[in-house]
């Protein structure tokens, strides 16, 4: 029974929520290492995209509920998804008209343009904060558990609870769909094996006659629905501030490097690891502990890191992997 | 970098002295016109410049890093705030048997982790086979315990300490000048860690590991409370040395006679005073790193950095170490960023942690060394006065300029998000400008020779 407490336990506060944090982590990885794959720089933009995307997605949701429209037991936000998601590929497509476009022309180099996404970076920050301001916002709405905690005890009768909020199971779910979509579009269609192409040889892909205009519109639409999904359930999961948002930035940089720049399975692998790495070693193993072995009681929380350092976490296994192995666990470009 | 941009600078050798001398008018409006840009107090003028010239220094610092060698710093931030930690280290006074209840346990067990690290690094070299993995892994898991039995229990016995007024360690009681080169071997320690790891891979691998370090740096002030109180702040670290409090001043009868002399109130006297003061202080300080900087920039030295910033294989074929070098100008550059956080924190005084965000302190930094001229030492001292002019009274024009846009419309919930929103506008402004430049005019305002 006991050994069944702390499975539970280390089930409702490490892996359900570090999963769903780890999804969120994913999808803002994929579009990071996207956007380096293709375009070729490190977007510092793309905690901020992120940022603008639910912006928009939350003023579109507020709208939906003034006019009384719901999505039943799902919250609202997913009916204006797409709304958002269009919106930002919109603003996606015309920064790279006026700014981007310019620089792949001069074939300027990878760190010029990642400066040049600093700018774009603070443009996007002062423009959400126009937008929705700076204050944590709550937009979820509709059903809020999958299983309560009182449920569980109830039907299983054990001392541990089991809580699975409806946010982190529709973050699964639209994650899987999410990354479902993008390995068929990537590995069946036309256009998905033009980007490939591209993103492996650009000189090649040119000469077979791939349109680069066109792959580069692609990119940055699936960048912009990428960081407004991830975005998205991140706020719902949790809660939107346009200032954690940008400190996101970090852990998604960390989860493309540790599974390898440029490459899409490797970046959904990083964001896992990164994410349990980061909740398993903020936790307080106390009360597991104290399960496993009966009659010991330890002195302290059993807790490795306290949960203000959990950006540490990233870092820490950013470097490792940056010393033992560069081009991350599955191999990712390295120019 | 220099990668694209033809069109040699207009103006020739009257460019700087001219965009000075503008920059100059811009100041001296600022304290004498009243409207509805300029404030016309004195006071505001030099209370911009103080922070201006620390904000110059801290472009220098990243000018160095970017101008010379095209690293790209994004963790300005963190080395910003180790360096304001010296200043509570070193002058103010040190708290009473703090150092007996903890000190020791703490030194203690950093010396663990010390040990613990160069123990596993040495396995990690020595050792071969399968069996290395595991060992390094469980020198440093026992090494990490050890080290929490040990630091624990000597953080909480310093945070007893009277916790409502201290709860740290306190600092030496030197005077706050000594501050600064403490400050400045903090950010350079902290450089060399980041730079021996990051540096000689993918440039923009740099670019994510200082994001990473200048997060946690600032995570660290923040919750350490045994090191700087972390959210309660260190209040009342004195001022550096030429430079003395109002309220003395104001009691001071030789003061008093000089300000009757000049016929002027001593209150207003004695704050333009000690604002004039800290403006020299800072000026020297500054005059002498451009010095510096100059002459390492036009030296064998510099020709050798510049020479790799503009084709790392040419210069490492000619036979210089390429990632040597970069790790040396890396921790340079750092400290000099360190020195800025050290005179920011002894400006203001206080400690606050919570202040140190990375838009104002890490990537305002980089607008004003892209636009005052990466490469150019003058250009990047010209950037950071500009820039932080600009970006003060954009936070005041903003409103202002909201306010008038706004008159037509009716008062209403659309109005009023419209004014709150306005100091914001502040952000986008300074993207535009970074783009601007970068596009336009990537050389900036003084172009590298």
């Amino acid at each position: 029974m006991d050994l069944l407490n702390a499975f539970i336990a280390v089930l409702n506060y490490v892996i359900v929520p570090a999963t769903a944090y780890g999804a969120q982590l994913a999808l803002g990885a994929l579009g990071v290492t996207l956007i380096y794959g293709i375009l070729r720089f490190s977007n510092f933009a793309h905690g901020d995209t992120m940022a603008f995307g639910t912006g928009l997605t939350i003023l579109v949701t507020w709208g939906l509920q003034a006019m009384g429209v719901s999505f039943g037991p799902l919250p609202t936000a997913l009916l204006a998804l797409p709304f958002g998601i269009a919106l930002t590929a919109l603003f996606m497509l015309g920064t790279d008209r006026v700014v981007y476009r310019y620089y792949r022309k001069v074939r300027a180099a990878p760190i010029y343009i990642t400066m040049v996404s600093v700018g774009v970076m603070f443009v996007m920050n002062g423009l959400t904060r126009v937008l929705i301001g700076v204050d944590e916002i709550r937009f979820a709405d509709g059903e809020r558990f999958l299983i309560s905690a009182r449920e569980f005890k109830t039907i299983t009768g054990l001392a541990e609870p089991l809580a699975i909020r409806s946010t982190q199971a529709i973050t699964l779910v639209t994650a899987g769909l999410v990354v479902w979509a993008l390995f068929w579009f990537l590995a069946k269609t036309r256009t998905g094996k033009s980007m490939r192409a591209y993103s492996d040889n650009e000189d090649l892909a040119l000469l077979s006659g791939i349109d680069p205009n066109k792959v580069v519109m692609v990119t940055w639409i699936i960048a912009a629905a990428l960081a407004t999904t991830a975005g998205t359930l991140y706020g719902l999961d949790k809660s939107f501030k346009a200032f954690n948002y940008f400190q996101l930035l970090l852990p998604i940089f960390a989860a493309a490097i540790v599974g390898g720049l440029g490459n899409p399975l490797g970046a959904i692998a990083g964001g896992f690891v990164i994410a349990y790495s980061e909740v398993a070693v903020t936790y307080a193993w106390k009360k597991v502990a104290m399960y496993l072995v009966p009659g010991w009681t330890p002195e302290g929380l059993l807790q490795l890191l306290s949960t203000e350092y959990k950006f540490a976490v990233s870092f820490a296994i950013l470097i490792i992997v940056l010393l033992f192995k560069p081009t991350g666990l599955f191999k990712g470009k390295s120019v | 970098m220099s990668t694209h941009q033809p069109s040699a600078a207009k103006g020739g050798k009257w460019r700087a002295p001219a965009l000075f001398g503008a920059l100059a008018i811009l100041f001296i409006l600022e304290g004498t016109v009243s409207n509805a840009m300029f404030s016309g107090h004195w006071d505001n003028a030099l209370g911009i410049l103080r922070v201006g010239l620390i904000s110059a220094i801290l472009a220098l610092g990243i000018n160095i890093q970017w101008g010379y060698a095209g690293l790209f710093n994004a963790g300005v931030v963190g080395f910003l705030a180790l360096g304001g930690v010296a200043p509570v280290l070193v002058a103010m006074p040190p708290t009473e048997g703090a150092f007996e209840a903890g000190g020791w346990g703490i030194l203690f067990a950093f010396a663990v982790a010390i040990v613990t690290l160069v123990i596993a690094v040495a396995l990690h070299q020595r050792m071969t086979g399968k069996a290395r993995g595991w060992v390094v892994a469980g020198v440093l898991v026992l090494g990490f315990f050890s080290y929490r039995a040990l630091f624990d229990p000597a953080v909480e016995a310093i945070q007893a300490i009277n916790p409502a007024a201290t709860g740290y360690l306190g600092g030496l009681s030197l005077p706050t000048l000594i501050s600064w080169p403490v400050g400045m071997a903090l950010a350079a320690g902290a450089a060399w860690i980041v730079g021996k790891t990051a540096l000689g891979l993918r440039s923009d691998y740099l670019a994510i590991a200082t994001l990473g370090i200048g997060e946690i740096i600032v995570a660290v002030l923040k919750n350490e409370e045994w090191l700087a109180r972390g959210v309660l702040n260190v209040n009342g670290i004195p001022r550096p040395w030429p430079v003395p409090y109002e309220t003395d001043l104001q009691q001071d009868p030789a003061f008093l006679e000089r300000m009757s002399g000049l016929g002027m109130d001593p209150m207003v006297g004695s704050t333009l005073l000690v604002k004039l003061l800290y403006v020299m202080l800072f000026v020297a300080v500054l005059a002498l790193l451009l010095w510096a900087s100059q002459l390492a920039l036009n030296s064998p030295w510099g020709r050798m950095m510049r020479a790799i910033r503009d084709n790392e294989v040419a210069a490492s074929a000619m036979g210089k170490n390429v990632t040597g070098r970069h790790l040396q100008i890396f921790i340079l550059g750092s400290a000099v960023l360190g020195l800025a956080g050290a005179m920011m924190i002894s400006l203001d005084g206080q400690m606050t942690p919570s202040s140190y965000n990375p838009l104002r302190y890490t990537f305002l930094i980089w607008v004003m060394v892209i636009v005052g001229g990466s490469g150019n030492n003058w250009g990047a001292v010209l950037g950071g006065l500009l820039i932080w002019f600009v970006w003060i009274k954009a936070g005041e024009w903003g409103p202002l300029m909201m306010g008038l846009l706004s008159q037509g419309l009716g008062d209403g919930a659309l109005k009023e998000h419209l004014l709150d929103a306005a100091p914001h506008m502040r952000l986008v402004i300074m993207g535009a400008i970074l783009l601007l430049v970068l596009r336009f005019s990537p050389r900036g305002l003084l172009p590298e020779r």
